[in-house]
């Protein structure tokens, strides 16, 4: 018998090993060489006398092409947070509901057709959402009373749509995962099929169901084109209206929008050219933050 | 509840198919009241089967067709204005794996309260006076009366296992069918759990699965053979050891074969 294995598999196995983990390392480094390079190309800025970041932050005056410059992204912060916000109040509960549907109620066949067809959904190029909120959504808008149609409320609705599909899918995976037994102890017991869901389905799913919920909220935050498109990109606040707490038929802007729409006309290396880098940074942190969370809730789940 | 009557479960002429596969085969049975019956057999045999018919749980996987009758107290549970929920309640089920839900041990005794009653009627004095009784009667009240928050999965398999009879107990049923509730425990356990079975009969009709035949003959009263989708025999547990009539009977009952 041979027990001894020859140079050539060794040194073989050796390199497949260590190029499986160069690619695993290489994520990791990729995303600190992007957050580096971002934040480089904003620090000069950061540190220079003129600017200070409670101006940034606080103030809503944004007007990077005056001389003297303002950079108060306050607006831009909160127009973000808005269409985020009303885009997740109005995708959670129709995906959740889907991915129950789903997982829990529709036969095999309409299951396997359902799938498809919300996996189709995420396969939609933004700029195509754009149009849709551009030239479709926009003109019920207008009929609500937004004066352009394109207002956030219109964002937040082609956001909504476009975050479904990973909510659905994750969620649903979260709903399979909940073991059949709990399904059968209920059952047994007499419940109805609403109670089902309610009380052992959604408890039983709830940290796989809250990390979809977030992964869908990051993907809703990080989102550009479509949100440029369609929600208008007018720098307005919209806390400060005649409505009671939100103004959702005002044209906002965003920072992905922002960023993307001024980029071309700055100066490279200019503060204005540095300021939509360091906008660039507060998106990545709170991205960052929320899939984080999102990470480490579905790690909970495996630790238990 | 049930004024005297003999037999809680009368079925005639059972069959069941999942798909093409027949799996019951014109089961017809009388099922004593008030006490414990073992049904017994190879595996495949339809006792399983037989067992989830009773409340029928079988449903839940669309492929299956069941024709014949059930009469459980007096109600056929295949007519079309049987509510489901309503025999559930009064026919609960152990599983073979203990499977209590992923909530405190309170939560799981107080469950079928919660999905059955309305919330005006549970204060909270009814419901603590239901998980003391109910885990009384599976004597895990004074294990657990300081740990009545904790959750389930603390527990060890037994005490799992006897929480899944404590919660049918406070929805009153008349009925407990056990699909081999002791096979994941171990020795001690399965004492354990087969005392407190004796405790309970008399009080609820038990129906129970079992693949060990030294536990039917020690718990159950009465004792059914299946084989083949079909009862082979039926009778006393003692006479059915004893003198079984038939040769199968006899020839399973001896381990040749099983």
């Amino acid at each position: 018998m041979q027990l001894q294995r020859s140079k050539w598999k060794a040194f073989s196995e050796g390199l497949i090993e260590w190029t499986i983990r160069v690619s695993g390392i290489s994520a990791v480094v990729f995303v600190f060489a992007i957050f580096i390079f971002v934040f480089w190309e904003g620090k000069g800025l950061l540190f220079s006398d003129d600017f200070s970041i409670s101006e940034l932050l606080t103030s809503e005056k944004w007007d990077p092409t005056h001389t003297p410059p303002s950079y108060g992204a306050a607006r831009i912060i909160l127009g973000t947070f808005s269409v985020a916000l009303v885009a997740m109040i109005i995708t959670v509960p129709f995906s959740l509901g889907g991915a129950v549907f789903i997982s829990e109620f529709c036969g095999p066949r309409l299951k396997e057709i359902l799938k498809v067809v919300i996996e189709l959904l995420a396969a939609i190029p933004s700029v195509v959402w754009g149009f849709i909120g551009l030239k479709i959504t926009s003109v019920y808008m207008k009929e609500l009373g937004a004066d352009a149609g394109v207002s956030l409320l219109n964002g937040a609705i082609i956001l909504a749509l476009m975050s479904m599909p990973i909510i659905v899918s994750i969620s649903e995976d979260a709903l399979n995962a909940v073991p059949d037994s709990y399904r059968e102890a209920a059952i047994g017991l007499g419940v109805t099929k609403w109670q089902m869901v309610y009380r052992v389905l959604l408890p039983g799913a709830k940290n796989g169901l809250l990390a979809a919920v977030l992964l869908g909220m990051g993907r809703v935050v990080g989102e550009t084109m479509a949100v440029l498109m369609a929600t208008g990109n007018a720098d307005n606040n919209p806390f400060s209206s005649d409505a009671p707490f939100l103004d959702l038929l005002v044209s906002v802007k965003t920072m992905t929008a922002t960023i993307a729409k001024e980029m071309g006309d700055t100066v490279n290396g200019g503060d204005h050219y540095q300021v939509l880098f360091l906008l660039g940074v507060l998106l990545f942190s709170i991205t960052f933050i929320v899939n984080l969370t999102a990470h480490l809730v579905i790690h909970g789940v495996k630790r238990k | 509840m049930s004024a005297q009557r003999e037999h809680a479960i009368v079925t005639e002429d059972l069959s069941l198919w999942y798909g093409d596969f027949q799996a019951l085969d014109g089961v017809s049975t009388r099922i004593r009241d008030g006490v414990i019956t073992g049904l017994i057999g190879p595996s495949g045999c339809g006792k399983t089967t037989f067992l989830r018919c009773l409340n029928r749980v079988n449903e839940r996987y669309g492929n299956v067709r069941t024709e014949g009758m059930i009469d459980i107290l007096g109600k056929n549970i295949y007519d079309d204005d049987v509510s489901l929920i309503e025999l559930r309640k009064s026919v609960g089920m152990v599983f073979q794996r203990p499977n209590p839900l992923p909530i405190s041990v309170y939560e799981n005794v107080v469950f079928g309260l919660r999905i059955h009653k309305r919330r005006s009627e549970l204060s909270k004095s009814v419901l603590d006076q239901a998980v003391e009784e109910a885990l009384g009667e599976v004597r895990l009240w004074a294990d657990l009366k300081d740990r009545l928050h904790d959750k389930e999965t603390d527990l060890q398999l037994e005490q799992q296992q006897k929480l899944c009879i404590a919660r049918l107990l406070p929805l009153k049923p008349d009925v407990i069918l056990m699909d081999e509730p002791c096979s994941a425990l171990d020795v001690e356990a399965t004492t354990a759990v087969e005392e407190l079975m004796r405790s309970l009969a008399g009080q609820y009709t038990i129906v129970i699965v079992t693949h060990n035949m030294a536990q039917a003959r020690r718990i159950s009263d009465d004792c059914i053979f299946m084989l083949l989708g079909n009862i082979v025999e039926q009778d006393r547990t003692e006479d059915l050891f004893l003198n079984p009539k038939n040769e199968k009977t006899a020839d399973y009952i001896e381990g040749r074969y099983g």
